[in-house]
């Protein structure tokens, strides 16, 4: 086993678990937490990927952004009511069910396919451009060039989400 | 190499994770942050395909999901604080004006 297939079942099992974690906490602080393992592990395996760039967009704008958001609303708002109710909702058996067919399902067809999913001629990541040139240039290229459109319309969306955020969490004044 | 069934045998399970997250919980921060699992899911399977295929275009993808990752925790996150402000609550069987 070469040292990139070890490093992604570590981080694999890491950001399992973890999630696991996140959705059985009772805490929320703590499922922030095992969250902010999770998506720190799937940056590794960006890693392993020869994903460098988006590894770094993963830790800068996930877990330094995203999730200090969460934090700081579980800050705002009161964690000690909420861990003595109830965890579950009341069907949660139904939904158990439904995600346990879902995961049956997507096994089974990704297990079904494996074998159509192997190229004819091997082209690895080791031996594409991706390795030479630095990811960073290559992701780069084609955001400016081919996804320009697309790239304007992200900014687009987070204006409109900022300015979205902003009027719903706003307090009322008195003025009216 | 890791053959890349086991990358997508790996966002089946977290986003599998994430859906029972959402069905199963019923503190809405909890729900939020398995909606991010779920998208993370969806960036290993992009970024896993875009290395099986030498190609930058699933990278790109999933800057745009990540994008929209921020912005939906953006709006969430407001939503829940206008909520708690009105119903002091985290509980989502409590807020069902819209309910029948």
């Amino acid at each position: 086993m070469s040292v990139e297939q070890v490093l992604f079942y570590i981080f694999a099992a890491i950001a399992v678990v973890s999630a696991i974690l996140v959705i059985t906490r009772k805490n929320v602080v703590h499922s922030a937490v095992c969250l902010a393992a999770t998506l720190l592990s799937v940056a590794g395996i960006f890693l392993t990927l020869h994903a460098e760039f988006l590894a770094g967009v993963q830790v800068i704008v996930y877990v330094g952004g995203i999730l200090v958001l969460f934090v700081f609303v579980i800050m705002l708002i009161s964690v000690e009511k909420t861990i003595h109710e109830r965890q579950f909702g009341r069907g949660w058996l139904i939904g158990f069910i439904a995600a346990l067919l879902l995961i049956s399902e997507l096994v089974f067809v990704v297990w079904r396919g494996r074998d159509s999913l192997v190229l004819a001629q091997p082209t690895g990541p080791v031996e594409s451009p991706l390795g030479f040139v630095g990811n960073s240039q290559l992701v780069g290229e084609a955001l400016y060039t081919n996804y320009l459109l697309p790239f304007e319309i992200a900014s687009i969306l987070l204006l409109v989400a900022i300015v979205g955020a902003v009027a719903l969490a706003k307090r009322k004044t008195q003025a009216e | 190499m890791v053959p890349i069934h086991h990358f997508l045998f790996l966002g089946a399970a977290l986003f599998t994770i994430g859906v029972i997250g959402v069905l199963t919980r019923k503190n809405i921060m909890v729900i939020l942050m398995s909606i991010e699992l779920m998208m993370n899911a969806v960036n290993i399977n992009l970024i896993a395909f875009s290395a099986h295929l030498g190609q930058t275009a699933g990278q790109i993808f999933a800057i745009f999901v990540i994008t929209v990752a921020a912005a939906e925790a953006a709006v969430g996150l407001g939503i829940v604080i206008a909520m708690f402000r009105n119903k002091e609550t985290m509980n989502i069987n409590e807020i069902d004006l819209m309910k029948w």
